[in-house]
């Protein structure tokens, strides 16, 4: 199979599994196998791309031939094909975790193949190589994601919808004032070629503008400080398949978006805007984990901790060291893994009692030690504590924060690191520990009534992976490093686009 | 929802001239003004002045198929016209063309996959436009 | 042209921030919609504005004529729209419904979801 072959289908996998699913909407049992089947396609075609990617180099495809800057070009470079690898696995497991949800009725039909046009969105945001295309697959996110968040219609539903809705509607409208200024002053929105026009340092005092905007637009969907009010308002709301989702991917294409920016098409602007960024990153963390303190129900607690660990990946892409920018693609990776599964155990405490307030929960260590290993994975994962991953990635983010001499962010990042944990021990002593608030009895009378083996068990696989990241980080940060490299130097990334060489260059 | 007796009247007629006009707007796009998303919306307008004459139940049986199941073949077309370039070798979404041949009265023929594409964009503008006005009224109701 | 061009987009920014910061509903989807239109003409006016040279190439040319304008600009404008009419559209029916289950359009009354 060509190279190019290979990155077609990581787009062509999920739009053959949405028309399928599309087509056998009214067999509800053919397309739920279609929806499964279709994800564990897309898993097989990223593990072929990293696989190749990792060998390679940098890979490019032109869609019917065009060569770049003028066609639509496709780049996996190792943090593209890295990103493609774990959207994908999410996708997977969310398309299992659905399964409950769908045959119960509580998710209509529409579900999977919506869940499959989300995934192309992302999968289209990691590896395309245009600005303008970006913000297209971003569009095909964006509206699949609508969709998504508005199934059932619940009244907090719709109300989160509609902050949701407006905000990112706002961030495409500046997303598009950007990219139209940049086309104007360069007549170009190749990301490659932008980078090489932008070598000349008079080009690039005309770019601040676009810049900004881009950064508030790339931001509002990372959901940094202050632009993240739309998230702890929405992420609560939906069916936990698809807050799980959500919360596991969508911030993260806002912050790759970022990365690919001040890395590549961005970069002549980054010296002017890294304190901004330092401090900004400083502020999401702070203000995440403090919104974090003050709620009480599980999924808005998670909630606000996605805001909060975003601000440790943007400390990792302000501090633009090899070492902050492996961290940060480390990061980014434990964290998608995390957080979904936070959010999936989330669901089946929801499940089990029928509320994720921490006052009404209590007693379930004692009923189902299960649950509590699948919950403590993961959180402690996220809190930091070794031998699990967030320890790799914390850990690199704050040796890159004391190499770079920025101390004051380095102790933020420590101290935030600390609240996380009491956050995340808040919910453990407040679900797992208490004794039930409804007594012995009803405690013992509750418990699954249905199998609840598709919730279970993507949960139980992401808290291995977490493990088995956290016991071969060696292995995994050296990935990181190895796509850092590349982000550091972009020079076979630009000649791999624009040279219009078959295959990669090493 | 009723609307209006002479729109329904009017809108009847219509209907087979703009699903028509939209056809010629779709097969002349390939080298003029004109393609697949404004032919799909014009389809699609010709469905939802019936739906506003004589409420959206009176156009679902004009159009006799589900707006989803249109979305749905035209996403097929498309994606198979998208691949067809890939297998002959010349990456996604490559052209191939059948040979010119003429015919009287239009002129050169000119087919191939990025007709083909075109028309999926057809078909899936025109369903999606016509599932969100069915939905839209079916809300008003 | 240039100057009329860049002052509607002024207008339209303008008009739209106002209305976003309304409490009422159907301003906020008017706001959305006017904000979308000045960032489309901000696109259409990025690479310069060429009158009466369409980029079309000519009967047996291979390439549009000289001083033709940026076709560019012009596809992506209308890629823009497409995917606004769609975010548009979305965002009707989204207030339509949160309207009906609400019962009242006063934006401020909707702060279920950041109560602490």
């Amino acid at each position: 199979m060509s190279d190019a072959t290979i990155i077609f289908l990581q787009l062509v996998i999920p739009v053959a599994g949405a028309v399928v699913c599309l087509a056998t909407g009214r067999a509800p049992r053919v397309q739920r196998v279609c929806g499964v089947l279709g994800s564990i396609a897309a898993l097989m075609a990223a593990v072929l791309l990293v696989a190749r990617v990792d060998d390679a180099g940098v890979l490019a495809a032109q869609a019917s031939g065009w060569a770049a800057p003028y066609g639509i070009t496709l780049v996996a470079d190792r943090l593209a094909a890295g990103m493609v690898l774990v959207a994908a696995l999410v996708g997977l497991a969310t398309a299992v975790y659905g399964l409950r949800d769908v045959t119960d009725g509580r998710l209509p039909w529409t579900f999977y193949p919506l869940l499959h046009f989300l995934l192309l969105g992302v999968q289209g945001a990691f590896l395309t190589g245009d600005l303008f295309n970006l913000y297209v697959w971003f569009e095909v996110m964006l509206v699949a994601s609508f969709v998504l968040l508005t199934l059932g219609n619940g009244r907090a539903q719709l109300e989160g919808a509609l902050k949701y809705v407006v905000l990112n509607i706002l961030a495409s409208a500046l997303f598009l004032v950007g990219a139209g200024m940049l086309y104007g002053k360069l007549g170009t929105l190749n990301m490659a070629d932008i980078a090489i026009k932008l070598q000349d340092p008079s080009e690039v005092a005309l770019l601040h503008t676009s810049g900004i905007l881009l950064l508030a637009a790339f931001g509002l969907k990372a959901g940094i400080f202050p632009l993240f009010f739309w998230l702890p308002a929405s992420y609560h709301t939906p069916r936990v398949a698809v807050s799980a989702v959500f919360a596991g991917l969508l911030t993260k294409v806002g912050v790759y978006a970022l990365i690919r920016g001040y890395t590549l098409f961005l970069s002549g602007t980054f010296e002017d805007l890294r304190s901004l960024l330092i401090w900004t990153a400083v502020a999401t963390m702070v203000v995440g984990v403090l919104g974090a303190a003050a709620h009480f129900e599980v999924r808005r607690i998670l909630s606000f901790h996605i805001v909060s660990q975003i601000g440790y990946m943007v400390l990792g892409l302000a501090l633009m060291t090899p070492l902050a920018l492996a961290g940060a693609v480390f990061y980014i990776g434990h964290h998608i893994i995390v957080k979904t599964n936070l959010f999936f155990v989330g669901g089946i405490i929801e499940e089990m009692r029928g509320s994720g307030e921490l006052g009404r929960l209590g007693g379930l260590y004692r009923n189902h030690p299960w649950l509590a290993v699948l919950f403590f994975v993961p959180a402690f994962s996220l809190g930091g504590i070794p031998p699990l991953s967030g320890f790799w990635a914390k850990l690199a983010i704050v040796e890159a924060g004391l190499e770079a001499e920025a101390w004051v962010a380095t102790a933020f990042a420590l101290g935030v690191g600390i609240l996380t944990l009491f956050s995340m021990t808040k919910i453990w002593m407040e679900a797992f520990w208490k004794a039930d608030p409804r007594g012995e009895e009803a405690a013992a009378r509750t418990g699954a009534r249905k199998p609840l083996a598709p919730l279970v068990l993507p949960a139980a696989a992401f808290a291995t992976i977490t493990v088995v990241i956290g016991l071969a980080g060696g292995e995994m940060f050296a990935y990181a490093m190895r796509a850092a490299d590349q982000l550091m130097d972009n020079a076979i990334y630009i000649r791999t686009v624009l040279g219009g060489l078959e295959g990669g260059v090493p | 929802m009723k609307g209006s007796f002479i729109l329904e009247g009017a809108a009847r007629l219509l209907l087979p001239w703009l699903v028509a006009l939209s056809l010629v707007t779709f097969y002349r796009g390939h080298h003029l003004p004109g393609g697949g998303f404004i032919g799909g919306l014009l389809a699609a307008s010709g469905f939802a002045l019936i739906a506003l004459g004589a409420g959206e139940g009176a156009a679902r049986r004009a159009l006799r198929v589900d707006p989803v199941g249109l979305m749905t073949c035209g996403l097929t077309v498309a994606l198979v016209a998208a691949l067809a370039g890939l297998f002959r070798g010349g990456g996604l979404l490559a052209g191939l063309w059948l040979p010119v041949w003429s015919l009287p009265l239009i002129g050169d023929v000119h087919l191939g996959t990025p007709m083909l594409f075109d028309f999926g964009v057809y078909l899936t503008v025109a369903g999606f436009a016509l599932q969100v006005i069915f939905s839209l009224l079916e809300d008003a109701a | 042209m240039n100057l009329v061009l860049a002052l509607c987009i002024g207008i339209l920014f303008t008009a739209g921030i106002v209305c976003l910061l309304q409490r009422c509903m159907m301003r906020l989807v008017v706001g959305l919609i006017l904000l979308g239109q000045a960032a489309n003409l901000i696109v259409f006016t990025g690479a310069g504005l060429t009158s009466g040279e369409p980029a079309l190439v000519a009967e047996g040319a291979k390439v549009p004529p000289p001083g033709a304008a940026d076709a560019l600009p012009q596809a992506m404008v209308l890629t823009a729209i497409v995917i606004g009419f769609g975010l548009t559209v979305f965002a009707l029916t989204l207030l339509n419904r949160a309207r009906e289950t609400s019962g009242h359009d006063d934006l401020d009354a909707f702060s279920e979801t950041d109560r602490i």
